[in-house]
């Protein structure tokens, strides 16, 4: 099967030719299950490719396939590579398994929309661009995939692009990330010039002998790989633009903003594992921006009204969380979360969707309210969702976040208290939107009131499917039992290097016992619980207990609310300077110096010419004097010489 | 045996004389009558060196010459009567529409 | 016997010249041009190039004079009055430029190549006129450009007729 690898990023890319070429006169139904099978296809053949991988030996558990020889030119040689090996298969499957499930959705979401057949096209594409990021085997042709899922990004939260913001937004996502993949670019320059080629295997193979651990090369090397994941997965300080990005339609925003593109960067930084490891400095960095975002963006999202920016907030911490699960050096918990994650946040998008559906449009919390009754799937899916990303036991987000935050306190006591305190946050926000949504009284407006339904099952089965994996999802990875975690052991493999280098020299604590694990948990779990009993204290039983707060510390809320005025902030540092010295040089430079230079040449020319037209006398005798006034000087030369 | 130098003295005497003739006069026809006389000129120093040096290329050249003054000779004539027609003068200091 | 006739021809070519470009009426200027062409054929006929010489008689003296000399009488030009010149300044220049190249030519043209020539007819040609020589030569090396010259004669005929045309559209 390891040969038929290249099918995984064909079929969405056949999907995509297909509707994008022929599709003109499909039905909606046609286009939509094109776009949805090819991707299920892809998660077929990566499923086979995945039992075919368990089959083998763990330590041999990475099979490189060359499809054909991309670019050669010296010392450069960039083939279009595959490789497969558990990171890899994990990200395959979760980004096939849950966009074919999206896509599902996509065809009840999105139907009657005017560019259905658009919206399938980009999604596919985007698919493609995704399986060939997480898939390839080198640098090069992963930086084809970040840029490709940055385009259709863009092309997707610019969907709407009559709308103003939506075409705004677009651009901004666009634009950060490219300050991100600068510094992605830069770090595979100086990885090309270091180890001569870009293949992942080769690299980190070579890191440790040509690399001193804690240097300024593979510091600085890590550090602007760091770079392109913070503006991909929107870290401190390139967060802004995801928010913003809650323009596109809701499934974009869980395909994209969720569940796949923003995830990119964890994996990257986990497929860098080795070179983050020699380089400790790095390591903290990555930690500290991870849990910094983690609990900012928390409090952020604690105090939005919008459904969707609550839980783009919510993916910015949890994304935080996996960056300082690698920054502790737990690349597999960090891997085990993104995939957790995936699941369930893919889910409260979809969910929200649904709600939003169900809504015509409506995307203010303050404006619902009650709606259990009305949408009872998307109720129970969408608490499934919450109760896995509060880390309630047994939901999916329970282990891996408390997997993460273990290791964190093996770390360091204050990466556990910022995790502790967005776990607080993050399970009071999401029960706050559960109960501003579904339960209490019912805000909605009257007209609202009159087209209330329950989505069809198009969007209602994805939704289970995908509140099932939330449940047992987490269930692969139990942390305390060594033995029963079968993620783990089916990672390390891939993050064993980094972990020797990591533990080399390093005295490490006897091994946490058993009954410090089940005492975190506790811990985690009450965490979660205490967040979920204030969130009801305030919404549900007290509902006069949120303003009270707000109005007890205003300046605070108003800051929060906000968001820090962090994009007025970077609107009035880096947008308006920028502006203005374009301005500046359109004004000045363009207008005066290059257009005067070049009108100038062109009088300057017009002026000689209107000189020399009086040569110009029509009369055949001037024109016989020159030539004569010519001969005669050039014989005279000859002859006077 | 008379020397080269004097068919050439001729010739540039002959040359010197259709310099003036186009310098001189302004009758259309008489400037054209002028360049034949120019390029008569240098047919028979071509002739002169072709026989000074005893070889046949001058003489072909000529030859040629004579073609091209008389393709030039037709078109001149008939541009002449064109702007005859036109403009009812064969004064070149009157026919001045050739600029800008 | 030859310097003779060479100073009396190129006495006749040259006077004629004179009254080609200095004579009023047109008429007269073509009739003396065509007596100047004689000369300088008879100039040909001395410096052995009888074909050129032939060809300098039937071509010029009978083709293109004979065409001067109907579009003269075609335009009935011979009465035709220039009225008086104005650009007197440029009109002395170029008097001046043209006695200037007098100047200049030919005392180049004396000093230039002096005695008799090295051979007066190619090794291999010695039995051959001047006749079959040039054939010979137009006809094997010059055949290209032999075979251009037809062509532009054609196109200055397809010229004359276009721009000759009574009514140019």
């Amino acid at each position: 099967m390891f040969d038929l690898v290249w099918l995984i990023p064909v079929f969405p890319l056949v999907g995509f030719l297909i509707n994008g070429l022929i599709g003109r006169n499909f039905s909606e139904k046609t286009i939509g299950w094109i776009g949805a099978l090819s991707v299920g296809a892809s998660f077929v053949v990566a499923l086979l490719i995945f039992q075919d991988l368990l089959r083998l030996a763990p330590e041999n558990r990475s099979v490189q396939k060359i499809v054909y020889t991309w670019m050669l030119s010296g010392d450069l040689s960039v083939p279009v590579g595959f490789l497969m090996d558990p990171l890899s298969m994990i990200m395959i499957l979760v980004v096939s398994g849950v966009g074919c499930l999206i896509h599902i959705y996509s065809i009840g979401y999105m139907h009657g929309e005017t560019g259905f057949r658009r919206f399938f096209c980009y999604l596919n594409l985007f698919v493609f661009n995704m399986l060939i990021l997480v898939s390839s085997n080198n640098f090069m042709l992963m930086f084809v995939g970040w840029e490709g899922v940055g385009l259709c990004s863009y092309l997707l939260i610019g969907y709407y692009y009559e709308k103003q913001s939506a075409s705004d937004a677009g651009k901004k996502a666009f634009v950060v990330n490219r300050v991100g993949d600068f510094g992605f670019l830069l770090a595979m320059f100086l990885i090309f010039s270091l180890f001569g080629t870009f293949n992942y295997g080769d690299v980190m193979s070579a890191a440790p002998e040509k690399l001193a651990p804690g240097g300024l090369m593979v510091t600085m090397i890590t550090l602007l790989l760091f770079v392109g994941a913070t503006g991909k997965s929107a870290q401190i300080p390139l967060y802004t633009w995801l928010p913003d990005a809650m323009e596109g339609p809701t499934p974009v925003s869980a395909l994209i903003h969720a569940a796949t593109m923003v995830t990119a960067g964890v994996y990257m930084v986990a497929r860098c594992s080795v070179l983050f490891a020699l380089a400790p400095v790095s390591m903290t960095v990555v930690a500290v921006i991870g849990g910094a975002t983690a609990f900012f963006a928390a409090t952020i999202g604690m105090t939005q009204f919008d459904i969707k920016r609550v839980l783009a907030y919510s993916t910015i911490s949890q994304l935080g969380y996996m960056f300082m699960a690698c920054g502790v050096g737990a690349f597999a918990s960090a891997i085990f979360h993104l995939m957790t994650h995936a699941f369930f946040k893919a889910l409260l998008f979809l969910a929200a969707g649904s709600v939003m559906h169900a809504m015509s449009g409506e995307l203010d919390m303050r404006k619902m309210g009650a709606l259990k009754g009305k949408l009872p799937y998307t109720h129970m899916t969408y608490l499934f969702g919450t109760l896995a990303i509060a880390g309630i036991f047994p939901f999916a987000g329970f282990f891996s976040k408390d997997e993460i935050l273990f290791y964190s306190l093996q770390r360091h006591f204050g990466f556990w208290l910022l995790g502790a305190i967005a776990a607080v946050m993050t399970s009071f926000y999401m029960f706050r939107s559960v109960f501003m949504t579904f339960y209490g009284k019912s805000r909605v407006e009257p007209e609202a009131a009159h087209h209330l339904h329950e989505s069809p099952p198009l969007m209602t089965v994805p939704l289970m499917i995908l509140a099932f994996l939330s449940l047992v999802g987490g269930l692969i990875g139990i942390p305390i039992l060594e033995g029963y975690h079968k993620f783990g052991d089916f990672l390390n493999p891939i993050f064993a290097p980094a972990k020797a280098i990591l533990d080399h020299g390093v005295h490490h604590a006897e091994h946490p016992s058993v009954a410090a694990e089940i005492a975190l948990m506790a811990v985690s779990l009450g965490i979660a619980v205490f967040g979920l009993v204030t969130a009801r204290y305030m919404y549900v039983t007290h509902v006069q207990a949120s303003d009270r707060v707000v109005e007890k510390m205003p300046e605070l809320h108003n800051l929060v609310y906000n968001k820090y005025w962090i994009d007025e902030l970077y609107d009035y540092l880096f947008v308006d300077s920028i502006v203005k010295f374009s301005k500046m040089l359109w004004k000045e430079f363009d207008e005066l110096i290059i257009d005067g230079a070049v009108n100038g040449v062109a009088k300057v020319t017009r002026g000689i010419g209107s000189l020399l037209s009086y040569l110009e006398s029509g009369l055949v005798k001037d024109y016989a004097l020159s030539i004569l006034f010519g001969a005669t000087v050039v014989i005279g030369y000859l002859v006077l010489r | 045996m008379v020397d080269v130098q004097h068919y050439l003295v001729v010739s540039a005497a002959l040359f010197s004389l259709g310099v003036i003739g186009v310098m001189f006069r302004r009758n259309l026809i008489v400037i054209l009558m002028s360049l034949e006389l120019m390029l008569n000129a240098v047919n028979l120093s071509f002739v002169a060196i072709s026989r000074y040096l005893g070889s046949i290329e001058g003489q072909i050249v000529v030859l040629f010459v004579m073609v091209v003054a008389a393709a030039e000779v037709a078109v001149g004539l008939a541009i002449a009567v064109a702007v005859f027609r036109q403009k009812g003068t064969i004064n070149v200091n009157e026919i001045n529409i050739m600029k800008w | 016997m030859e310097a003779v006739l060479f100073y009396a021809l190129a006495a006749v070519t040259l006077v004629s010249g004179v009254f080609v470009v200095f004579l009023r009426r047109p008429v007269h200027n073509v009739l003396f041009m065509i007596l100047a062409m004689i000369g300088l054929a008879c100039l040909y006929i001395l410096l052995h190039a009888e074909f050129l010489a032939m060809v300098q008689i039937i071509v010029y003296a009978g083709a293109i004079m004979v065409l001067f000399l109907f579009v003269i009488m075609l335009l009935n030009l011979d009465e035709f009055v220039m009225p008086s010149e104005r650009r007197k300044v440029r009109y002395g220049i170029g008097i001046v430029l043209a006695m200037m190249l007098i100047v200049f030519l030919i005392p180049a043209s004396r000093g230039m190549l002096s005695g008799a020539g090295p051979a007066s007819v190619p090794a291999d040609m010695a039995n051959l006129t001047n006749t079959e020589i040039i054939a010979r030569e137009l006809f094997t090396t010059y055949l290209l450009p032999f075979e251009l010259a037809s062509v532009l004669l054609l196109a200055a005929i397809v010229g004359t007729v276009v721009i000759g045309r009574k009514s140019a559209r």
